[in-house]
């Protein structure tokens, strides 16, 4: 065995006898995409619940539509009262030929779309009590759109912050203890350069981060979660090693900085956690205010998991690539130049 | 080989005018010496006398401040890729890689050095380790991580080992076990540089011994002519009461006697026939017999008594 691969196999094997290091790589992402997989499974089903009084053709087009869960209450005022108190967030009543209407005023997106849909439904219900056939016709139908399925960004979003945190502890690990139990002055009174060494640990990283990807997918894919690939999902490999490469570097930088494993730990967690949060991996950063969306820009892991979830997911076009891959190799330039200015054989 | 060829053949390591200081303090202050190859030597000396430094610099490990180092004829800094192969090192510490059993440890090492690890398992062998290739590096005892760390700095063959303080830490029958290690080691051939606090290991391994303090080299030789050299009367320790200290000096070839604690010390540069009068008068039993040893070299060398 050369020398590449027999430090390769070290590496890889001492990762998977280290139970820590197991757990935090697979079974602590796995975890999220569980409960988020769960939490989130039935969302876009979702039905707006409405207050409603009185009966009649209007009360049953409404219930009809499935588009509201129907709350009776035998008088107006006590559905009007818990509009008011923010418990429903809006009342129909139907007194003789008056429809009457009250939504709470806070959230303005179910109100518009409980009024569109009670107009709606009270304008078709005029038609046919007048006899009149509609000249215009709406032909609607479901389609199955994929991407709503919160699972959909789940797995990518988990799967990339889960290969990034193992990458960074991975190469910080290694080299904080390496140090501090003089491996690396052992390996530096050794004719092996250093590259040799750094670029073997690298390629362990790279198949470890590939297990990872593949039992994360396979996991969302179970009928559970119903996670569907895309068809191009094989360009998403690329993305994920350049992320891996991205935050392998990440930890060199942390790993020549800190002097202990404690110290690694923190300050990896201090760059990985709020990182994932301004990347989206958790949750989608649409909503995010605009600023948020700026430094976000700026997250490598951002663009890895937009890179993965372009073609894992969203079946995009080789187009795609361009922008993670031009971002991510930029970043392991700058850490790598970083890395080599501070990097440092001994604590001394 | 005869005395007079080793001479003639250029030393394995040869060391001149050594300097290397951490601030104020001249941790290693003008070290020459040369080792033979095939030589057993020993670097002896207290805690901070600046034996690892000394080691380092000429590992290649670290750059001296001043002075010249030829190992084979070369200098191992700016590092030196065709020496280190020649040459093996244990540091200080044992160095190894996490969660690796022995037996993967040495192919690792063995790979760092682009040779097989078919040696592997003779390695283990020769350090007596067999019955634990699969035992993990942190599941062993700390003698045995010492007898590992050697079958490392041994898996690539080098021509010359450097070994600091093998031995420290060891219960007495480990360290034992050790030398045993270390002779069989140096009937490969192999020139070996070692340090030790051990004043009576160093007399019995090695063919020379540097003493160092406080970053000189005090005095350099075999442990025997060191001995000679120091003309030293040898000791004779008796019980008290046994003989009285009027009547041992009344012995020929008695130089001194008198009591200290509860035992009588006689001093003679003569001992065969004061210990046959002793041995004819006083029960055997009573009587002990300290010739002189590397502990009275350092003294004399310091003017105080050496502690490990
Ligand atoms: N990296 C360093 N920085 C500062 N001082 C050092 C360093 N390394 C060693 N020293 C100092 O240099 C002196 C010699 O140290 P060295 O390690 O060579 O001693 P030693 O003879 O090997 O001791 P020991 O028997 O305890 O191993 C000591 O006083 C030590 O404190
Ligand atoms: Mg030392």
């Amino acid at each position: 065995m050369s020398a590449f691969t027999s430090l390769s196999s070290a590496a890889l094997k001492g990762f998977f006898r280290d139970k820590v290091a197991l757990f935090f790589s697979f079974a602590f992402p796995l975890m999220f995409i569980v409960i988020f997989g769960l939490l989130f499974a039935d969302q876009g089903a979702e039905q707006i619940e409405i207050g409603v009084t009185g009966d009649g053709p209007v009360i049953q087009a409404l219930e009809s539509t499935g588009a509201f869960d129907l709350t009776e209450f035998d008088t107006f005022q006590e559905g009007f009262a818990q509009v008011r108190d923010g418990e429903l967030p809006a009342v129909v009543a139907v007194e003789g030929s008056t429809v009457t209407l009250r939504f709470a005023a806070s959230d303005q997106t179910a109100a518009a779309t409980v009024r569109g849909i009670v107009e709606g439904v009270v304008n078709d219900v005029n038609l046919r009590s007048a006899g009149v056939e509609p000249q215009f016709q709406v032909r609607a139908q479901q389609v199955e759109d994929s991407s709503l399925k919160p699972i959909q960004f789940i797995v990518p979003g988990m799967m990339s912050w889960g290969v990034a945190l193992g990458a960074v502890f991975g190469s910080a690990f290694t080299l904080v203890s390496w140090r501090k139990k003089q491996v690396l002055r052992r390996i530096r009174s050794a004719p092996i350069g250093i590259f040799t060494v750094l670029g073997s640990r690298l390629v362990a990283t790279m198949m470890i981060g590939i297990v990872q990807a593949i039992v994360f997918i396979g996991v969302g894919t179970l009928p559970l979660f119903g996670l569907q690939l895309a068809g191009r999902w094989w360009l998403a490999i690329p993305v994920l090693l350049l992320g891996i490469i991205a935050f392998f570097a990440v930890g060199l930088v942390i790993g020549a900085f800190c002097k202990t494993e404690e110290a690694t730990s923190g300050v990896a967690n201090a760059v990985i956690v709020p990182m994932a949060f301004l990347s989206g991996v958790f949750f989608p950063l649409d909503g995010a205010p605009g600023w948020m969306q700026t430094i976000s820009d700026f997250m490598p892991l951002k663009h890895m998991n937009e890179g993965v979830s372009a073609f894992l997911v969203n079946n995009q076009g080789p187009e795609a690539l361009v922008m993670p891959s031009v971002v991510l190799a930029g970043f392991t330039v700058l850490m790598l130049a970083i890395a080599a200015k501070v990097f440092n054989w001994e604590s001394s | 080989m005869s005395a007079n060829e080793a001479a003639l053949m250029p030393p394995a390591i040869a060391v001149e005018g050594l300097r290397k200081s951490y601030g104020d303090l001249k941790a290693v202050d003008g070290v020459n010496f040369e080792v033979i190859e095939g030589e057993f030597f020993g670097i002896l000396g207290p805690n901070g006398a600046g034996k690892t430094t000394t080691m380092e610099m000429v590992e290649g490990l670290r750059k001296p401040d001043g002075g010249t180092i030829r190992i084979f004829g070369e200098s191992p800094w700016p590092r030196n890729t065709s020496l280190l192969r020649r040459i093996g090192i244990q540091l200080q510490a044992s160095a190894f890689f996490d969660k690796l059993t022995s037996i993967e440890q040495l192919r690792t090492f063995a790979a760092l050095y682009g040779v097989g690890g078919d040696k592997a398992a003779e390695m283990l062998e020769l350090v007596g380790l067999s019955e634990k290739a699969d035992t993990r590096e942190d599941k062993l005892s700390g003698g045995q991580k010492q007898r590992l760390s050697i079958a490392c700095a041994l898996v690539h063959d080098p021509d010359v080992v450097f070994l600091d303080e093998p031995t420290s830490g060891l219960d007495p029958q480990a360290r034992r076990n050790l030398w045993d290690v270390l002779e069989s080691i140096r009937e490969r051939g192999k020139t070996i540089v070692y340090t030790t606090h051990y004043l009576e290991e160093a007399e019995e391994l090695c063919d020379r011994v540097a003493i160092m303090e406080s970053g000189k080299i005090l005095a350099l030789d075999t442990p025997a002519s060191l001995v000679k050299g120091l003309e030293a009367p040898t000791r004779v320790l008796l019980k008290k009461g046994v003989i009285s200290a009027e009547l041992a000096r009344e012995i020929t070839g008695v130089e001194s006697a008198g009591e200290e604690g509860d035992l009588l010390t006689i001093t003679t540069r003569d001992p065969g026939p004061v210990l046959a009068h002793l041995a004819e008068n006083v029960p055997l039993d009573t009587l002990q017999v300290r010739t002189t040893t590397l502990e009275d070299v350092f003294l004399n060398l310091t003017g105080r008594a050496y502690r490990e």
